[in-house]
């Protein structure tokens, strides 16, 4: 069995209110690293025997139709080992 | 003058929808998502709510939904269509209108009464008001920030189809404080505060948002 994931995440021009009100709370507890956070979608995926290239291909227009919204996101498909 | 008023799982306001379009004087048509019989409806409105529990995306999965397949293919041959809130949000993610509904730029969930200026009166649902009119009607969103890229934003604001826009604050972040658009065609809009929840002065804010449904019958008298 093979996990597909799919990760999906606001384009960078689009305002993320989700991950500035991470990025605040963060110092707030002391942690400090941040300049910036942006907060995504993980969509994991599992089919069975190792994925074939078709099937990636079905993962892509997955992602383009339904898991992302293209006018405001952007996604990468990889297959995890 | 028959207007069809959705039902998806986790819609709440089509009951003051078909109120209102009652109100307005045509008929209200029950519409079921799972169904794609369009029961010979003139017109139709997505009313708001939380369709499909705004799982994914609001509106991503309701777009799916038999009845909207339908839809879709009838508002592209004209057919007046109306989105309200959630209903918005399923006609952006279909396509049949431009950009994105996302959230509120303070997070916060807005439950309020706002002026909204109408700036186009030619489509079937806004033709009943005077264009730069100023009416008072419910806005209650969480994911109601309009969103397009520079082109779209321009190319809706030099085609006339941004149908109504906020009055005053900016209340969620929403582009040239873009309360409403229209299509190319103009018979499809978008609109994310309530007119529905604004009919009479007992239950409502104003009479304002009446003029939205009694528009659709001008429309189609005319």
């Amino acid at each position: 069995m093979a996990k597909i994931v799919v990760d999906v995440m606001l384009k960078p021009e689009i305002l993320d209110p989700q991950g500035n009100a991470v990025a605040s709370a963060l110092p707030r507890l002391g942690f400090t690293f941040a300049t910036s956070v942006r907060q995504g979608k993980r969509f994991e995926i599992e089919v069975a025997g190792e994925p074939t290239p078709a099937q990636l291909a079905e993962v892509e227009k997955a992602a383009e139709v339904l898991l992302s919204n293209p006018v405001i996101e952007n996604y990468v498909v990889r297959v995890e080992k | 003058m028959r207007v069809g008023v959705v039902t998806f799982p986790g819609t709440l306001d089509d009951r003051d929808a078909a109120r209102a379009v009652r109100a307005g004087g045509s008929e209200a048509i029950e519409l079921w998502h799972g169904d794609a019989d369009l029961k010979n409806v003139d017109a139709v409105i997505l009313p708001g709510g939380f369709s499909y529990g705004d799982y994914l995306r609001c509106g991503a999965i309701s777009r799916f939904a038999p009845v909207m397949t339908s839809i879709i293919e009838q508002a592209n041959k004209g057919m007046p269509l109306l989105g309200i809130c959630n209903g918005f949000q399923v006609l952006c993610e279909s396509h049949l209108l431009p950009g994105a509904l996302t959230r509120n730029s303070d997070l916060h969930f807005l439950c309020k009464d706002q002026v909204i200026l109408i700036e186009n009166t030619n489509t079937p649902w806004t033709s009943s008001f005077s264009k730069g009119q100023e009416i008072l009607i419910p806005l209650k969103n969480g994911e109601g920030s309009f969103q397009c890229d520079d082109a779209t934003l321009a190319l809706l604001e030099g085609e006339g189809r941004i149908i109504a826009r906020y009055v005053g604050e900016n209340p969620n972040g929403s582009r040239n404080l873009i309360a409403g658009i229209t299509n190319t065609r103009g018979n499809v809009v978008g609109l994310m505060p309530h007119p529905e929840h604004a009919i009479d002065t007992l239950t409502g804010p104003s009479a304002d948002g009446l003029g939205f449904f009694t528009s659709i019958l001008n429309a189609m008298v005319k």
